[in-house]
């Protein structure tokens, strides 16, 4: 769990239930040993400068390069994009992608939606939080939920995007689909 | 409100972007030059008001919500959440609040309260609200009342962490303490404390409030927002204590850093330097009955 800023211990809360041991990452050294990394909600803003600070930007992108499994929630999606249509912020740019922050608008607009997901047979109930969507993406990069056209999960080699919140529900499947089809435990 | 099946403004959505939040700080701005240096030290969201509260306390007069002309100009200088105060019980200025899509509205004893018995309904809006408490009871009747998010209130605008603390250890003492109580008990505690059973036995089970709990007032040096964090906070909102200090821009960067850090001395110690000059403080000694801004509200 990377554990600078966000809703950490809402993540911590599901992987203790399903058995696995969360570790908090702080520093660059928080990283080893780890089967994969969860980038929680949060600030997107907030997050990367720290990233930037603590130097974990370039760890996290290492660890990632070098197969570790990665899956980020809202801000974390932002920060797994190449790019935002919102100018500069320091982003991870793990996936060929194009985000736009707040894509659906201000708090007042945040919502929940049961989503049809690739790869699960019955909805799953998207949280949405002043939540960003992909406006593009590119090869490699295969989309597994949409809001109408907004693509709002997604899936690579070793990393997974969600725009929404499992976090914030009782439904672990997302956990469980993270930590089978991405780590693969 | 349901639409094309999708429902806004329901409790999980409105908690849930306070969870979001944790971990970070909440600066008061007024104007959008402070809210880009809020954003740009990291701030989580910014708090738009049209004076600080130290600037409240030395002019005096009735504090009200702030204009909406300047609430549209923070919103678009920065990118991050903007909050924005309603006096206590004014569900007009809440109202309109909600039409100027804010994202979060703090029912504020910083302002002057409107109703001295009655506090906003906050259930029926769609736009989520923080309240202030100064201990459990209090905290319980906000969320009971709708609040999605609990701030302690603390002394705003003395740059005085005492009044803070006092707030914390309150309402995480009082949580702590209905874990140790059997079923029957709670009930009687439910009566101490003045708040709805079914939240004070929420809380016994669950060892928390079911809502994010940030701390205010009185927050003006790295080492405060950390001890604040140490305390049981999820988060930090630092109204006067960087607008009104030296230097506000490294201030700013430096109670980011503490907060995150908050376990760490030797990260808060490094944050800790070099900062200038902070905001000149207050006794609350010296306060009088009526300067006491945490008595508003019950």
């Amino acid at each position: 769990m990377l554990a600078l800023q966000g809703d950490v211990r809402e993540h911590v809360d599901i992987l203790e239930k399903l058995g696995v041991e969360p570790v908090e990452v702080r520093d660059v050294e928080d990283l080893e040993g780890l089967a994969g990394l969860i980038v929680p909600g949060g600030e997107s803003t907030t997050i990367g400068k720290i990233l930037v600070e603590s130097g974990l930007l370039d760890s996290v992108r290492s660890f990632f390069y070098k197969g570790g499994p990665v899956w980020g929630t809202c801000a974390g999606m932002v920060l797994a994009a190449s790019a935002t249509t919102s100018g500069r912020q320091p982003l991870l740019g793990l996936m060929n992608a194009l985000v736009e922050r707040n894509g659906f608008g201000r708090q007042v607009n945040s919502f929940e939606k049961d989503l049809e997901i690739e790869g699960f047979e019955e909805p799953f109930t998207g949280v949405f939080i002043r939540a960003p969507f992909f406006e593009d993406v590119g090869p490699g990069v295969e989309v597994i939920g949409k809001v109408g056209e907004k693509i709002v999960a997604a899936k690579g080699e070793n990393i997974l995007v969600t725009a929404f919140h499992p976090e914030l529900t009782d439904d672990h499947r997302f956990h469980e689909y993270f930590l089978r089809e991405v780590c693969k435990l | 409100m349901m639409d094309n099946g999708q429902s806004t403004g329901t409790f999980r959505v409105k908690s849930g972007m306070a969870q979001m939040l944790k971990g970070g700080v909440i600066m008061d701005v007024v104007n959008a030059e402070q809210a880009r240096i809020a954003e740009e030290a990291g701030a989580v969201a910014v708090m738009a008001l049209e004076r600080v509260p130290a600037d409240i306390r030395a002019q005096g007069g009735v504090a009200r919500m702030s204009d909406p002309e300047m609430i549209g100009g923070i919103q678009e200088a920065v990118s991050i959440p903007v909050m924005a105060k309603a006096r206590i019980g004014h569900f007009v200025e809440a109202q309109v609040l909600e039409a100027l899509e804010v994202d979060y509205i703090d029912e504020s004893e910083v302002l002057t309260p409107a109703d001295e018995a009655h506090h906003i309904d906050k259930a029926v809006f769609e736009v989520p609200f923080v309240c202030g408490a100064t201990n459990l009871g209090e905290a319980l009747r906000r969320i009971g009342e709708g609040a999605a998010m609990i701030r302690s209130k603390g002394e705003a605008g003395t740059g005085n962490v005492v009044e803070a603390v006092r707030h914390m250890r309150a309402i995480v003492g009082g949580i702590r303490k209905l874990g140790v109580l059997d079923h029957e008990e709670l009930m009687t505690e439910a009566k101490n404390l003045r708040a709805p059973y079914e939240l004070v036995r929420w809380v016994a089970e669950n060892g928390r409030l079911p809502v994010v709990l940030f701390t205010a007032g009185g927050i003006a040096t790295p080492a405060d927002a950390a001890l604040m964090m140490q305390l049981g906070a999820d988060g930090v909102f630092v109204g006067s204590g960087i607008f009104k200090s030296g230097d506000p821009v490294s201030r700013a960067a430096a109670i980011v850093k503490a907060t995150t850090n908050f376990k760490d001395p030797k990260a808060v110690a490094e944050a800790s330097r070099g900062l200038g000059e902070a905001m000149v403080g207050r006794e609350m000694g010296d306060l009088s009955e009526g300067e006491k801004l945490a008595a508003r509200g019950w």
